[in-house]
């Protein structure tokens, strides 16, 4: 029954959504059903903070290796909870002056809003930014021209750092001009050459042809898979037996 | 020499790194631009709206993405209030609440003629990911009832007649990952003929390339393409060059350069160092 019931949801859902795409009768049930789903997505939020504190309750509980990063977890989601909750220095709406809760959360100055400028921004920003410094250690000790294929790489990655920057017309404009001057030919005929446009024929011909093969592969996979979810072959989604 | 090279401390390189950021940045170095095809088409799908068109502007990045998208969504914005369009702000992420209002203060500080309700709206956040979409593309007010205020959407002057996101003359999607670009594809922009322009991180830029042009108009990939839109609008719009604001994608190139140049540098001093030791039978 633990199982067979969310298997049921599942597989009625699925195929309302198919129906509703295809005919245009029954496009509001599909409405109907995504509605319930974007509730359940607002629940799922709860559900959400719910494992987490388990999660991690049990982990300081069993005292299990790095059990005071937990400490900091749950002290960091209880706090952001509760001043986000109570809307601690919010001030009332306009349009509501009497109801002290009405404020937006987020409303500048409030404790959540200075929450979210002074902690949860810099330091999302700061991980995102130590990428510059991983990257530049990691292309110095590992990207290295062992055989033909890492030296296309090698390469390609080369033009494409060029491209990126002013560095790219700055380094190839010139050798454009001298070769024009040197053949007799036009130069509008060779800035195909110049770096930034090398840099748009690598993503627009090589690039493009890759993701469309994987994009299509992903969407063929997903078709096959919804089919086996919709049809109680794979069960996965519904976690252990436990 | 070499001995130092094989055995470098990568703080060394964290070290030059940060200053080859730093300095060109505190210095506020820029570089001329010039907007490839790939910009000029995204630029051309909001340029060649008729003025007062309706656009919804999905932005879906949080602050970890802030400096790549940051630039690009406010040229975005610059760029429609130029045209007078009207905007309907929209957001997928729970952390980009705030991102929003960030980019509807530039509408209230350099556009005061703007009016929210009758030239901007903010719808805010819903939970739901790509099922928010598939809600709104038929009727936006089964799931928005009000703004992001608690304003009921049908006392708004610029909601009161919309139905759903079909008559949006064009979905400019920022986003940092999912959901974002691909799903406003998917279950908007492709299955109900809604033209769409996206700029989106540099790791999330490659994986879009097959959806231009038919089912996006265009991309903007990293802060590179945020610069060269910045400077079509610049081109464009010459008066906006007297405010600093407008030319954030094109300072940020400046820091991009010498990074760039400093890890091809280090690729280069890496090679040399892995050849001379191959050669001598260590590698």
């Amino acid at each position: 029954m633990k199982r067979t019931v969310p298997l049921v949801i599942a597989a009625v859902t699925g195929v309302i959504l198919i129906v509703s795409y295809f005919i245009p009768y029954a496009q509001s049930w599909g409405e109907e059903a995504m509605i319930w789903f974007d509730i359940l997505a607002a629940i799922a939020f709860v559900l959400g903070g719910g494992n987490l504190l388990k999660m991690h309750l049990q982990k300081i509980s069993n005292r299990r290796a790095g059990w005071g990063f937990s400490v900091v977890t749950i002290s960091a989601f209880l706090i952001t909870l509760s001043i986000g909750l109570s809307k601690m220095g919010v001030n009332p709406a306009e349009n509501f002056p009497e109801w002290s809760w009405s404020g937006d959360y987020l409303q500048e100055g409030g404790g959540f809003k200075w929450m979210y400028d002074y902690i949860y921004l810099p330091l999302a920003a700061t991980m995102f930014s130590l990428l510059a410094f991983f990257i530049a250690s990691a292309a110095f000790r590992a990207f290295r021209a062992k055989n033909a294929e890492a030296m296309i790489l090698l390469g390609t990655a080369f033009i494409v750092l060029f491209g990126r920057t002013y560095a790219g017309i700055y380094v190839s404009q010139p050798i454009i001009d001298t070769l024009a001057s040197i053949t007799g030919s036009e130069v509008e005929s060779l800035m195909s050459l110049r770096l930034d446009r090398l840099t748009s024929a690598i993503t627009n011909i090589f690039i493009l042809a890759g993701n469309r093969a994987i994009t299509i592969g992903i969407a063929l996979g997903i078709v096959s898979l919804s089919l086996k979810v919709l049809m109680g072959v794979d069960r996965s989604y519904l976690g252990s037996e436990e | 020499m070499s001995d130092f090279f094989r055995n470098l401390d990568r703080r060394w390189i964290f070290l030059v790194m940060g200053l080859s950021i730093a300095i060109p940045m505190l210095m506020g170095v820029v570089f001329p631009e010039e907007p490839s095809q790939e910009v000029l088409d995204v630029f051309n799908a909001v340029e060649d709206l008729e003025d007062g068109s309706n656009i919804l502007m999905a932005y879906d990045y949080d602050p970890a993405s802030k400096g790549e998208l940051e630039p690009m969504a406010a040229a975005f914005v610059r760029h429609c209030a130029e045209k007078k369009h009207k905007l309907y702000f929209i957001t997928l992420w729970p952390a980009a609440i705030p991102m929003l209002q960030k980019n509807i203060e530039i509408l209230n500080r350099e556009y005061p003629e703007y009016t929210y309700g009758e030239h901007y709206v903010n719808l805010g956040f819903r939970p739901g990911n790509e099922g928010v979409i598939k809600v709104v593309v038929t009727d936006l007010k089964k799931l928005y009832g009000n703004d992001v205020a608690g304003t009921d959407l049908n006392e708004l002057p610029m909601t009161v007649n919309v139905k759903n996101i079909q008559g949006m003359d064009l979905i400019v999607n920022v986003s940092a990952g999912t959901p974002g670009t691909k799903e406003w594809v998917q279950y908007a922009a492709t299955p109900f003929d809604i033209k769409m322009v996206a700029g989106v991180t540099g790791v999330g830029y490659t994986p879009l390339v097959p959806y231009v042009p038919d089912q996006l108009a265009g991309v903007l990939g990293a802060i590179k393409a945020a610069a060269e839109y910045e400077e079509a609008v610049l081109q464009n719009y010459p008066e906006l060059r007297t405010n600093p604001a407008t030319q954030e994608g094109l300072r940020r190139m400046g820091p991009q350069l010498v990074a760039h140049m400093l890890i091809i540098t280090l690729i280069i001093i890496g090679n040399i160092i892995f050849f001379m030791d191959r050669k001598r039978g260590v590698a």
